[in-house]
């Protein structure tokens, strides 16, 4: 489609779905008139600009269905990210916002190579999150064959693609580098295997892990991307060329903001990527912050699409973490210690990738000797352990240490240690 | 006699132990007994020293996570079979014991335990007329 088309569309959708929050989420009818705007002034995409933000922080307020801008009658399905209870972000999908997401994977798997012919395994997990029932439905809608073996039980994993004769396998990164070690590991004959594209997403990644992964399960590694407030996958997706993401802009508005001003950055400058769905009836968001940073390219790609790419994302404009493809905030972790009240809450994140996976380490400081047997400072770090995978979906390794050991700078403690190389 | 242990939280680090016992020794606290109970990564060290409430400051302000805890001392002669019959005691009413250590001098040898319920261990102890050491004389031993 050509740009000024293309414009045209999203001008009309835009003016269709500020007219839709304003009416039917008052959270959005007040920030809209406290800026003195009405949906008359927003005429296209040129006054974009001038709709106020909605942030992680907002969801969370209102949770868990405060900015649905349906009945709940109308919502088929909801996914949730992690958080501390209350505080996670809730999303829901009327019918027709399913039958949009599955249109988008499906148009991303296709501009990954992915066709009717496939066998795509699916090993993100099932669930709440997003990953695996996004890229499920997606799969189904080009009508490639599913194995929906969700996430984890690499040696199964192993044994489906070998059986089945997987030609896609749907993961995180971090897990296609796992799954290619286990391989190598029982000798695995790579070559044997029928797989040739790999869809990876859901946690940053870089071009030498991108050449790591597909030397060695010898396949093309595509990054898809997308985040639940959105949609889930599906917001963009790379083409065979590989050179950015190509947006489903027709569905997703992006800008690039200073994340500091919060002023619209020209194309081509590196800033904080904001979306405004424009088709989404459950929960419209407008100039939604994702935090990621990243470039966005308008001209048309070599494969044709005019749809604009956004370039890897490689940063974030908050401490928000990836880890295993789990979203955590260093803030969890101390409203934990804060409600169990055992420890003071100090605290030092430590994450790092060993074997090709995420590893969490939380380093507790013992502020007070309550008790003095060893028994009772193990119960303490059990307790802390199952709290901190209960509230985040992932293990981590709780250490018990003196106080006063972890670092404090300008008399605010260092969070967090991410020795992972992005 | 119910007395004051020092209980000191320490991480599994080279030298952790040395800088207690240097601390303790620069201000002339003298160590009476000592025992470290350690897992993989962290240990809880305990001891009976000469002045527990200045010890307590003392590495309070040197930063340590540290306690008082109360324990039961008890005195018995250095000869087979002593250390059995004061624990049978105790063990005899039921009352289990978290944790203990012994140390002997010459003719005579101490206890220090903690017991699950202190009081009734103690009465325990006192009707069948062990030798219950307080903090001095342990600390004379």
């Amino acid at each position: 489609m050509p740009r000024e088309e293309l414009k045209r569309l999203q001008d009309a959708r835009l003016r269709e779905v500020v007219e839709r929050v304003y009416y039917n989420v008052p959270w959005y009818r007040e920030k809209m008139q406290k800026a003195g705007l009405s949906p008359d002034d927003i005429r296209g995409t040129d006054d974009l600009y001038r709709l106020p933000f909605t942030t992680k922080e907002d969801l969370r307020e209102t949770y868990p269905f405060g900015m649905f801008a349906v009945p709940l009658s109308e919502i088929l399905r909801v996914h949730a990210s992690s958080g501390t209870t209350g505080r996670a972000t809730v999303v829901g999908y009327t019918r027709r916002d399913l039958g949009m997401w599955s249109e988008v994977v499906a148009r991303c798997l296709a501009c990954a190579g992915v066709g009717r012919e496939d066998i795509i395994q699916i090993a993100y997990g099932y669930g709440l999150f997003t990953g695996g029932l996004g890229l499920h439905y997606g799969a189904e809608k080009i009508g490639a064959v599913v194995v929906p073996v969700s996430g984890g039980n690499t040696k199964r994993q192993i044994q489906l693609m070998k059986d089945f004769g997987s030609t896609v396998l749907a993961c995180t990164p971090s897990y296609a580098l796992y799954l290619a070690e286990a391989m190598e590991e029982e000798k695995t004959d790579i070559g044997s295997l029928r797989l040739r594209v790999g869809v990876f997403g859901a946690e940053p990644w870089t071009e030498s892990m991108r050449r790591e992964i597909e030397n060695r399960l010898n396949i093309k590694a595509i990054d898809i991307y997308g985040l639940s407030e959105v949609i889930g996958p599906g917001v963009s997706c790379e083409c065979e060329y590989q050179d950015g993401l190509h947006i489903n802009e027709d569905h997703f508005i992006p800008e690039i903001i200073d994340p500091e001003s919060l002023n619209p950055l020209p194309p081509g400058s590196r800033g904080e990527l904001v979306f405004t769905t424009v088709t989404k009836e459950g929960l419209p968001l407008i100039r939604y912050r994702t935090r990621d940073l990243t470039t966005l390219n308008y001209e048309t790609c070599r494969c044709g699409r005019t749809m604009v790419r956004m370039a890897k994302c490689t940063g974030r404009s908050d401490d928000m973490l990836i880890i295993r493809g789990v979203n955590v905030f260093p803030s969890q972790i101390e409203s934990i210690l804060l409600e169990m009240n055992e420890t003071k809450p100090h605290y030092l994140i430590i994450v790092d990738r060993v074997n090709n996976l995420d590893t969490l380490q939380i380093l507790v400081e013992v502020e007070e000797l309550y008790f003095d047997k060893i028994s009772q400072l193990q119960g303490l770090r059990d307790r802390l352990q199952q709290q901190v995978e209960s509230t985040l979906g992932i293990s981590a390794d709780i250490k018990l240490v003196e106080p006063k050991t972890i670092e404090r700078f300008e008399g605010k403690a260092r969070r967090v240690i991410d020795k992972r190389k992005f | 006699m119910i007395i004051k242990q020092l209980s000191v939280f320490l991480e599994n680090k080279t030298g952790r132990l040395t800088e207690v016992l240097t601390a303790l020794g620069a201000e002339k606290i003298n160590v009476k007994a000592l025992t470290v109970a350690d897992t993989s990564d962290f240990g809880i060290l305990r001891m009976i020293v000469s002045d527990p409430e200045r010890a307590l400051h003392l590495l309070r302000e040197k930063g340590f996570s540290v306690n008082l805890t109360d324990v039961i001392s008890i005195a018995t002669p250095c000869e087979a079979g002593s250390f059995a019959k004061a624990l049978a005691l105790i063990s005899e009413k039921n009352i289990s014991i978290e944790y203990l250590y012994g140390f002997s001098i010459g003719q005579k040898a101490a206890i220090v335990l903690r017991a699950e319920d202190a009081q009734s261990a103690l009465e325990a102890l006192k009707s069948s007329k062990m030798d219950l050491l307080n903090a001095e004389e342990l600390n004379n031993l």
